[in-house]
């Protein structure tokens, strides 16, 4: 094992690949929480956000929108979702992070349709095809690549 | 001013995914049980580029949280996906990733279906 990789694993706790790689379905599955998180935070603040009084510029107000529970949800998810993707960006480049989390686009949209009954038309439908596509082609490269730093 | 805020979204986002990006690859690879991300955690408040990513976020949430004042969604969200293009060509630039053919056209793919998303 060499100094970098007893490094990483002093470092994580846990026991890097054969090769001092994390495994592809590792990085998937993280990739997964990362989009569920910041879709979910997002939903959950947007809804605690109308639900709750009007905000406008006072900065009282945000600390009032505090106060709702849909609103500390949504920012401790958010927490949660910084700080995995930041283990993310800590195994894999932020050229093959960007698109293939780009998919939380297409999960906000769905969820949007369904809690905030909003409407989906054929353009984005035809858009959640292309992402989709688009993400499918980034997952296949290498999460890591030898020139990174 | 939709424009000056626009610009101040960019810069803040591009800015801070690098900074986060080169200061985790420095890290080591880092775990996501609870002892993970307390450690995590205490790297965002005492890394002074964590904590400058930080800072730059912040200023591109509050830009965005004015753009959508004054500019419809439907301008703002496309708009500001266009720091996915700007990133990627950063990070084979500054961060030193090799950016395959494949890679690029999935990032172009993804921040074409965002653009249809916000139609």
């Amino acid at each position: 094992m060499t100094a970098e990789q007893s490094s990483a694993v002093e470092l994580s706790g846990t026991l890097p690949s054969a090769s001092g790689r994390v495994s592809k379905i590792k990085t998937l599955s993280l990739v997964m929480a990362v989009v569920l998180l910041n879709s979910f935070g997002n939903l959950s603040l947007a809804w605690g956000m109308h639900h709750a009084d009007s905000v406008g510029t006072n900065p009282l107000g945000y600390l009032r929108a505090m106060l709702n529970p849909s609103v500390d949800l949504g920012i401790c998810l958010l927490i949660l979702w910084m700080l995995t993707r930041m283990a993310l960006l800590s195994w894999a480049d932020l050229s093959f992070v960007l698109p293939v989390t780009g998919s939380g686009y297409v999960l906000s949209a769905l969820l949007g349709k369904v809690f905030l009954h909003e409407a989906i038309s054929s353009f984005h439908w035809l858009g959640i095809f292309v992402i989709f596509i688009g993400t499918a082609m980034v997952g296949t490269t290498n999460q890591k690549t030898e020139n990174g730093a | 001013m939709k424009w000056l805020l626009l610009a101040i979204i960019v810069v803040a986002t591009v800015l801070a995914d690098l900074l986060q990006s080169h200061e985790m690859k420095r890290s080591g690879t880092q775990s996501v049980n609870a002892r993970g991300l307390a450690r995590l955690l205490r790297m965002l408040v005492s890394r002074r580029y964590l904590v400058l990513a930080i800072v730059c976020m912040a200023f591109s949430f509050f830009a965005f949280m004015a753009l959508v004042q004054v500019a419809p969604l439907s301008f703002a969200v496309p708009a500001s996906a266009a720091t996915f293009v700007l990133e990627t060509l950063l990070a084979k630039l500054i961060l030193k990733e090799d950016v395959g053919k494949r890679r690029a056209f999935g990032a172009l793919l993804v921040l074409g279906g965002v653009l249809l998303l916000a139609r």
